[in-house]
């Protein structure tokens, strides 16, 4: 197998070293290393990282191929310097089976752009009712430890118990998409000033804390742990602040668009806004960031959520919800949490990589830049300012809310196992 | 003026005082003979109608034929999968036939203004009403028929509704009506107060330029005219109030209530009424309550409205655009 | 192309008056004597003003009417903004009133009255709106100046007063009811319109 020589990149944000990667680990990480035989990348001023993890990912195959496959999802996720994503269950059919996960974690292995690590469905068919087969997804080859019905909450509270403490056998976790459905029927956007004004229908930050809260207790009441989705208000952050006070094993992510978006921009009723959970308020926005740098929210996931452009070129009400987050989740990270001072590119590290590996218990993915370890790197050019051009996108669909918006940083390489994906910002 | 009428919001004061001087004109040619003009000859509007509502759309189309306009009356009920692209794809169909100017009623809040700002067409996009949101012309004839009743049909020219007082009764929530009105009353200069139950006032609506009240009583003996919005009785059945006896005895008009307002005071209703819950059969037969009058101003307000924005080669110019 | 499109304010420091106060007095009395004689005593008179300045001589004319027949002429006005041929030309204008006495316009004779007679337009755009309005047995135009450049094959009944000018001038009316002071000014337009 080849060498590759980093040569100057300050890993995770610190003094300038030189990384060697011989096949697929990590030889040697110190200064002025021999180049011989390696090809040298030019890293001076880059600012090196483990390769991301991406705890919530919409791959959309099977099922819904016109808006991503795994091919293109994977593509998107290399060139945004991730080597690895979840792959969540709601496709059509739903990865309710071991046949479903084997096969999207097959095409992932096949494709070779980055692993792809399927989570199962809490419930057959995300309907809430019966238990999927949970420990046949596990044992499958796809080895499934996530499970959730997102897209959908698992909202009765005796499922939700039983699926918190089944997992427990084989040390799975329930990642929760909190939303009360009664609360959220014909909810188009957070319940505010905005939606008062707009007339579209109200999403109450209720609606999501009340079953976080339900949940932390349950779960603290069955012993297990609970993974809180896309977190998305200030209420929710106490919620999960006071559950970690307790010792409950609780864990929480926020996607990168509700750390920078509010719902003022709802009032362009363009639906490349439109998300579940809704945008929320600059109050909520703050409470977010603050929360991901004190460790309250543990992880970046991007909730990247392809859908095709005639799903968002529509009135408000008939479009669906999601944006694409994938290649732009590094620069929005950087834009709100680093250049803020709230973050370094250590804690981005945890955030994004070491974190959401662990909770997801991906093997080889989130470890530290040194000897020995997997060669899953990603390199950033943090001085980069560009603006955001949906065209460029490896992602089959282009539904960004940040379409010519400037964005600090870019994904320059990205390495899975040794093996380039991405080089020079271009894929492999 | 902006070149769409979309939000009750985006008229300044003057182009409402403007809409209200030339609707007084407007009103003036029902009284004629020939109750035609030849101003928008050559125009043709569409009348792009997803949702039901004969009134508005007779209300328009009246106002269009008096104008000279070519109308084509398009009448798409929406289907559940595909109403975006029916939107859209309509939109543009109307547009290649060359339509200078789209009426829109919809179902969704937004979707004129998405109309309007997507790129889609080209025309002027005019707002019959979308979902919870908005129904400008609605406001602007009320606005009219108050500025009649309560300053008088001269009198009232190039005035507007400084210092009166306005109370707004019943579904707030899922009212553009509602909404309208707080918008261009406020304009107007008029002090607005809503009256609701509090299931039926939208949380936010502390930003509205307006008072909210839960007790109709004692704001009754304080305002200039009362507006009862429509309630469905469908919304019993989601808990916004217990029964319809109960909601007509704390918030219907009856006519003790209507006792309790000043001698001048109006009633107005946007109609349909919903007689027996919002209002009784005896109020809404007495000659202080305007529904029918408000049906007649509303094709003056809509020929006035059709007549700034599409009569020039630009929409009318009012002073505070100029400087 | 018509007086409308004056600027607002010609009566710069090269305006010069052309009537004065008591010039218009003396040309409207001497209009309103010839109505009397060419409508045989003006006993199915109707005055029309067009607004605004037209709306104002007209009432003067009336008042004139009334003093030599000894009875009251009905006067009113006829707005024609929309029936102008230039409305795409420009944003819609603001309305002004159209007033028609009470007894309306069939079989009388109906006198329209302007300040200034000039491409005609106003009066084609008017005779349009008095279609809609009635049937008048006869239509006859008075104006306070015509000052030429006709574009239309139209020409005024009672004329106060004949102003050959050129395309380059302005002329502009004042009536005290509007502006303050009685006055026809005669001006240069502003280069670079």
């Amino acid at each position: 197998m080849s060498k590759i020589l980093i040569r100057g990149a300050k890993v995770l944000g610190g003094e300038p070293q030189d990384v060697l990667i011989d096949g697929e680990t990590i030889a040697e990480v110190g200064t002025d290393l021999g180049a011989e035989g390696a090809e040298v990348v030019e890293a001076a001023g880059k600012v090196l990282l483990p390769g991301l993890v991406d705890l919530h990912t919409h791959l959309r195959e099977p099922g819904r191929e016109d808006s991503e496959t795994v091919l293109t999802g994977t593509r998107a996720a290399a060139s945004g310097g991730y080597t690895a994503v979840f792959a969540m269950a709601n496709t059509f059919p739903v990865a309710d089976t071991a046949g479903v996960v084997e096969q999207v974690y097959r095409l992932g292995r096949e494709h070779g752009y980055c692993d792809v690590q399927p989570i199962g469905a809490v419930t057959v068919g995300l309907e809430g009712r019966k238990l999927a087969e949970l420990g046949a997804m596990h044992e499958s080859a796809a080895g499934v430890t996530v499970f959730s019905d997102d897209g959908k909450c698992v909202d009765d509270a005796v499922i939700m118990r039983r699926a918190l403490e089944y997992v427990k056998a084989f040390g799975g976790v329930v990642a929760q998409h909190a939303q009360e459905p009664r609360l959220t029927e014909g909810a188009q956007m957070n319940e505010g000033v905005v939606s008062a004004e707009l007339g579209l229908g109200g999403w109450p930050a209720v609606a999501e804390e009340s079953v976080i809260a339900r949940d932390v207790l349950l779960a603290e009441h069955v012993g297990s742990r609970v993974h809180i989705c896309h977190l998305s208000t200030a209420g929710s952050v106490e919620i999960v602040r006071w559950a970690k006070s307790r010792g409950i094993q609780v864990t929480a992510e926020v996607t990168p668009h509700h750390l920078l978006l509010t719902d003022e921009l709802v009032r362009t009723y363009n639906p490349v806004y439109k998300v579940n959970p809704p945008l929320r308020t600059e109050r909520d926005v703050l409470a977010l960031r603050e929360a991901l740098a004190d460790g309250t929210i543990d992880i970046v996931a991007t909730d990247h959520a392809p859908h095709p452009h005639e799903d968002k070129d529509c009135e408000w009400a008939a479009a669906a919800m999601g944006m694409v987050g994938l290649e732009t989740a590094l620069s929005v990270v950087q834009e709100t949490m680093v250049d803020t001072g709230l973050l370094d590119w250590a804690g981005v590290a945890d955030r994004m990589s070491v974190k959401p590996a662990r909770i997801g218990q991906a093997a080889g993915h989130g470890r530290p830049v040194s000897a020995g370890e997997p060669a899953n790197l990603t390199l950033v050019d943090t001085e980069y300012r560009g603006r955001v051009d949906p065209a460029g996108f490896a992602s089959r669909s282009r539904n960004t809310p940040y379409e010519g918006r400037e964005l600090p940083g870019r994904v320059t390489h990205t390495w899975l196992r040794g093996k380039a994906t991405l080089v020079d910002g271009k894929l492999t | 003026m902006q070149r769409h009428l979309i939000s009750a919001a985006d008229l300044t004061r003057d182009d409402a005082v403007l809409i209200l001087d030339t609707a007084e004109e407007m009103a003036r040619v029902a009284d004629r003979p020939i109750k035609k003009l030849p101003t928008l000859r050559g125009r043709t509007i569409v009348n792009l109608f997803f949702e039901d509502s004969t009134r508005t759309r007779i209300s328009f189309e009246a106002a269009e034929k008096r104008l000279s306009a070519d109308v084509i009356n398009f009448t798409a009920k929406g289907s559940s999968v595909s109403k975006g692209e029916s939107l859209k794809d309509t939109a543009q169909t109307l547009e290649a036939m060359g339509v200078d100017a789209v009426v829109i009623r919809h179902g969704a809040s937004g979707a004129p203004y998405r109309l309007a700002n997507s790129g889609w067409v080209d025309a002027a996009v005019i707002n019959a009403g979308d979902g919870t949101h908005q129904h400008p012309t609605q406001a602007l004839l009320d606005a009219f028929t108050m500025r009649r009743r309560l300053i008088g049909r001269d009198a009232g020219l190039g005035q507007d509704l400084s210092g009166k007082r306005i109370t707004v009764v019943g579904d707030v929530l899922h009212s553009r009506v509602a909404r309208s009105n707080v918008d261009l009353l406020h304009t107007l200069g008029a002090e607005v107060t809503l009256v609701a139950p509090p299931t039926l006032v939208p949380v936010g609506v502390e930003s509205w330029p307006c008072a909210v009240s839960y007790d109709l009583d004692s704001t009754l003996p304080k305002c200039d005219a009362v507006m009862m919005l429509r309630v469905q009785r469908e919304r019993m059945n989601a808990a916004f109030f217990p029964t319809e006896r109960e909601y007509s005895r704390r918030y219907g008009l009856d006519g003790d209530r209507m006792a309790k307002l000043p001698e001048h005071a109006i009633v107005m209703h946007p109609g349909p009424m919903v007689r027996g819950m919002e209002i009784t059969a005896e109020v809404a037969d007495s000659d202080r309550c305007t529904a029918i009058e408000q049906v007649a101003n509303g094709v003056s307000i809509r020929m006035a409205v059709l007549y700034l924005l599409l009569g020039g080669n630009e929409p009318a110019q009012t002073r505070t655009e100029e400087k | 192309m018509d007086k409308h499109d004056i600027p607002a304010h010609p009566q710069a420091a090269d305006a010069r008056p052309v009537l004065e106060g008591p010039d218009i007095a003396r040309v409207l009395t001497r209009i309103a004597h010839e109505i009397v004689e060419r409508a045989k005593g003006a006993d199915d008179v109707v005055l029309l003003g067009i607004p605004t300045r037209g709306v104002f001589l007209a009432q003067r004319l009336a008042a004139k009417l009334e003093q030599i027949t000894d009875r009251k002429i009905p006067v009113g006005s006829l707005d024609i903004t929309m029936y102008r041929d230039d409305l795409r030309m420009h944003p819609p204008r603001a309305l002004a009133r159209t007033d028609i006495p009470g007894d309306g316009l069939d079989g009388k004779l109906v006198v329209l009255v302007d300040d200034v007679l000039f491409s005609g337009r106003t009066i084609r755009a008017a005779l349009d709106a008095l279609n809609d309005i009635g049937r008048p047995r006869a239509v006859q135009l008075a104006v306070l100046v015509d000052r030429g450049h006709r574009e239309l094959p139209i020409r005024a009944d009672y004329v106060g007063k004949n102003l050959p000018t050129s395309l380059r001038e302005t002329v502009k009316v004042q009536l005290a009811e509007e502006d303050g002071r009685d006055t026809v000014l005669l001006g240069a337009k502003p280069a670079a319109q």
